[in-house]
């Protein structure tokens, strides 16, 4: 009986159809679902602490209030998401505590450091742009709340593109100080956005395109991304730092140097060069707010 | 806590539709998370706000007929022959 009806389940969604919180769904789904949401809504939670060392920092009174509005977005998205990992089973506490005891993952990009305004340009522009490559993809999502939520995340997102691209605009009409600023930026972000979209798995190998939790290949993203993103990098003077990078016009594929999907691998599970640092951040964060919750759900009580 | 459905309408006139949920352990805490998570940057015109348990669902709302109700449908009508001979009666040229 229950093997039959999980094919069933898989014939529907693979069909296109979708699935709401109350319906029947196999374990094996629900189980990848969490996995998959809980490890965009720590994305977003942890996206933002790069980008917070910057607010204080930020050139112009304009940039920091864009810079906050974008922080607060990317806080917001995480709370939509963590709501629906919760209607999965998984209470937003227990996302919260595997977060921070490093049981759980977050998008590799959110691992390195911000080392200049040059990088808070580049992440706006281009992290921004690769992530709204994947999540364009996840309006198609079997799990249809989840869908449903990623449409307000796409129309926020897509300002934090512009406010980006505005940043990195600025800075190449400017010194060529500035100038060197971006491109230093971008030699050092180049390889991580690289890695963004994954392994090349092909889709049929994939277990999230099979659930069509996923709708994309890795690959494909990745292909979109280089294809709508290069030609405004190079148009701006920039140097992508990969001598292998072109696109074969008869096929239409880009060629680049394969990414060390090692160091990916490394990096997610807790080892970039400052994924301590920001846990720890995190972990104090929550302890210090502690009280807030008690005293609210005390008077809800 | 309790969960709470929010939903969202566009535009003057347009329908709410669903947009997410929130969790709250009450309505001013409802009110305050519906506006932070779903007007902050005025995306909404107007939002319902309704406690999940208060949401009743009809998952097959189709009520099904006791005989053939096809007089309630427009397939339940075929009048292209009878227009015809109505049509030849009268003498009115066909369209």
């Amino acid at each position: 009986m229950a093997p039959r009806r999980e094919q069933e389940f898989k014939k529907h969604v693979q069909a296109g159809g979708q699935v709401e919180t109350n319906d029947w769904m196999p374990d094996e789904y629900r189980a990848k679902l969490i996995k998959f949401i809980e490890m965009h809504g720590n994305s977003e939670l942890m996206g933002v602490l790069p980008e917070r060392e910057w607010i204080l920092r930020a050139p112009t009174l304009q940039r920091k209030l864009a810079l906050t509005a974008k922080v607060q977005d990317e806080v917001g998205h995480a709370q939509l998401i963590y709501r629906v990992v919760e209607d999965l089973g998984k209470p937003r506490e227990q996302s919260l505590e595997d977060l921070i005891a490093g049981k759980s993952k977050f998008h590799n990009v959110f691992h390195y450091p911000t080392k200049t305004w040059g990088d808070v340009g580049v992440i706006a522009w281009l992290v921004d742009a690769a992530a709204i490559i994947s999540q364009k993809a996840l309006l198609k999502c079997s799990y249809a709340p989840y869908a449903r939520i990623m449409k307000k995340i796409c129309w926020e997102e897509s300002f934090h593109i512009l406010h980006g691209r505005d940043v990195v605009l600025a800075l190449v009409t400017g010194t060529e100080e500035q100038r060197e600023l971006v491109q230093e930026a971008l030699d050092r972000w180049w390889a991580p956005l690289m890695m963004f979209h994954g392994n090349p798995i092909p889709a049929e190998d994939d277990p999230m395109v099979e659930w069509r939790i996923k709708s994309q290949a890795n690959e494909d993203a990745r292909q979109q991304f280089l294809d709508g993103y290069v030609p405004q990098i190079w148009e701006l003077g920039l140097t992508v730092p990969d001598p292998e990078l072109r696109k074969d016009e008869q096929t239409g594929v880009w060629h680049y140097t394969e990414p060390d999907y090692t160091e990916l691998k490394h990096v997610v599970t807790g080892h970039g060069p400052r994924t301590a640092e920001r846990l720890e951040l995190r972990r104090i964060s929550r302890e210090e707010t502690a009280w807030v919750r008690d005293v609210v759900l005390a008077d809800a009580a | 806590m309790a969960v709470w459905e929010v939903f969202r309408q566009e535009r003057e006139g347009a329908p709410f539709q669903h947009g997410g949920s929130l969790e709250a352990p009450d309505l001013a805490f409802a009110e305050a998370y519906a506006k932070e998570f779903y007007g902050r940057r005025a995306e909404s015109l107007a939002l319902w706000v309704v406690p999940r348990d208060s949401v009743l669902e009809i998952d097959e709302p189709y009520v099904a007929p006791v005989f053939d109700r096809d007089y309630r449908r427009v397939d339940g009508y075929s009048i292209k022959v009878k227009l015809k001979e109505a049509r030849e009666r009268a003498g009115t040229p066909a369209h």
